[in-house]
């Protein structure tokens, strides 16, 4: 039994349990199992709340209409930056730890569980998120499935980790600069970034108002366009949400790419970048026929800016804590927040000036391209604790140079399909960018190359067999 | 802003805002705050026209 769900998709384990040719309780007990098998290797979770699993899962077995929850029975699991009633939300911090439970569930989880979804715990972070690697000083690393040696990525590390390591099939991630792209293309798995204000992220401990974006990890594209289908729609609770009407891709995937007129980012995007980032791209742009190259215009400029407005909007919602904790924060992250807190408003302010020019000259590529493809990461993932790496025979830190493909993008909100490359020994990622509430193109995209087996959650080496 | 006169900047600033400032982190505050300066730097020095609106815009 332990081995027969490991690697199930989401789609798989809903149509069992939806039939009756299997019980959520025995799924759940199965993903609680491996979960206390695995943890001590993955340090993935941070919470495992089995008695509300359990009894969550009773209720599906005993629910008449689970044939119609497209999401029956699939155990999940949340970044500690979303509120799970009972539990305290720790953002990844020593801090939050004296605060008290969260009094109700994420608008995320509510809808997830709505569709059958059964939630088994939170996942290790970085600090308040302010992190690419996946590392926390005060709960340890989260380690990366197929090499524990490497990082997980982050910061959203724990839910690549689980996804990637096959302790569940189906995570909720947050990314404000790269925390969901990060750890899918370091974990190789897939994972969705959606336009900003699709998905509600009420009831979420923020980071960066205007760049904060939650979305799902996967390992299937059709289990990424199920779970974000279950979670789209408006909430008044996040100001930001969109007012939209929920706009279904799961019925849209199966179309594939033809007429889909797709170019690799050029430029910006081919510097710095390792020879492992270059072969997944050809990988893919040869799969989808693709020979055109575009440029982003002004992506470094761009990637500055978000740098700015990440670090000033970070320091002000943490200013209190900096006055009074300041000895309680990771190190790393309050060095970089107090040097935030001192960033004049009068350079903010020019940063979200650039940001509305840089939006429209990057719509404008989408009047000629449905969709444009680039590397997630630089390289595939470092070690744990790794401080430099070579490019072009240049020493580089390793720490703010793995979000360099993704701060661009997000800094502008728009919706990413993130496919893992299943190369060896390590995999990574490829973005596949769409234009904004586009993400049915971008998984269709994502849709096709799983089935074109170029892009796969590969097995990982912590799974054994 | 000169690097040299960070060190003034941060001490004054971190003072003003009511952040304590242990010595040990002062190096680390001042590679970060010459990081940010830097990046915004290569922000303002596009030049843009004077009515290009921020990206959020405050609706009553």
């Amino acid at each position: 039994m332990a081995k027969e769900w490991a690697t199930a998709t989401a789609f798989e384990i809903a149509a069992a349990v939806a039939s009756g040719q299997t019980r959520a309780t025995d799924i759940v007990e199965d993903a609680l199992a491996r979960i206390d098998a695995l943890n001590p290797k993955l340090n993935a979770f941070t919470a495992v709340t089995a008695k509300r699993a359990r009894a969550r899962a009773r209720s599906l077995d005993a629910n008449s209409n689970k044939a119609n929850l497209p999401l029956a029975g699939v155990p999940f699991a949340v970044k500690n930056l979303f509120d799970i009633e009972g539990v305290t939300t720790l953002a990844g911090s020593k801090i939050n730890r004296a605060y008290p439970p969260a009094k109700r569930d994420a608008g995320l989880i509510e809808r997830l569980e709505a569709a059958g979804a059964v939630l088994v715990g939170a996942h290790n972070m970085g600090e308040y998120a302010y992190d690419f690697t996946g590392e926390n000083v005060h709960d340890g690393a989260s380690r990366n499935p197929h090499d524990l040696a490497h990082m997980s990525g982050g910061s959203s590390g724990g839910s690549g980790s689980a996804v990637g390591g096959c302790m569940v099939p189906l995570a909720l991630g947050s990314d404000t600069n790269g925390s969901i792209r990060v750890p899918s293309s370091f974990c190789g798995i897939f994972g969705l970034k959606p336009t900003y204000g699709r998905l509600t992220r009420a009831r979420t401990f923020p980071f960066v108002a205007s760049l904060d974006h939650l979305g799902p990890f996967t390992r299937s594209a059709r289990d990424l366009a199920a779970s974000y289908d279950a979670m789209q729609g408006p909430d008044a609770d996040d100001p930001a949400c969109t007012e939209r009407a929920p706009e279904p891709v799961t019925p849209l995937i199966e179309r594939g790419f033809d007429g889909l007129r797709i170019a690799v980012a050029g430029g910006y995007f081919k510097k710095g970048v390792f020879p492992e980032a270059i072969e997944a791209i050809a990988r893919v742009a040869k799969a989808l026929s693709v020979s055109d190259e575009v440029d982003i215009p002004e992506a470094a400029r761009a990637r500055a800016a978000a740098y700015v407005i990440t670090t000033t909007e970070g320091a002000s919602l943490h200013l209190d804590r900096l006055r009074k904790q300041a000895d309680d924060f990771d190190p790393a992250v309050r060095d970089r927040l107090i040097a935030g807190a001192l960033v004049p408003a009068t350079l903010v302010n020019k940063a979200q000036i650039f940001r509305r020019w840089y939006r429209e000259q990057v719509l404008k590529l989408f009047e000629r391209y449905d969709a444009i493809l680039a590397p997630s990461t630089p390289c595939v993932a470092p070690k744990i604790g790794q401080q430099t790496f070579e490019i072009d025979g240049v020493k580089m830190p390793v720490r703010p140079n793995i979000g360099l493909y993704t701060q661009p993008i997000s800094f502008i909100g728009l919706p990413v399909a993130a496919v893992p490359v299943p190369l060896e020994p390590l995999p990574i990622g490829v973005q596949v960018i769409a234009a904004p509430w586009r993400e049915d193109v971008a998984l269709r995209i994502a849709y096709a190359l799983e089935q074109m087996g170029v892009a796969a959650a590969k097995r990982p080496t912590v799974l054994g067999g | 802003m000169a690097d040299t006169n960070l060190d003034d900047f941060i001490e004054a600033g971190t003072v003003s805002l009511g952040i304590p400032l242990e010595e040990a982190w002062k190096p680390a505050v001042k590679a970060n705050l010459a990081i940010t300066l830097r990046l915004a730097e290569s922000v303002t020095e596009f030049k843009l026209p004077d009515d290009a609106e921020p990206a959020p815009i405050f609706k009553a």
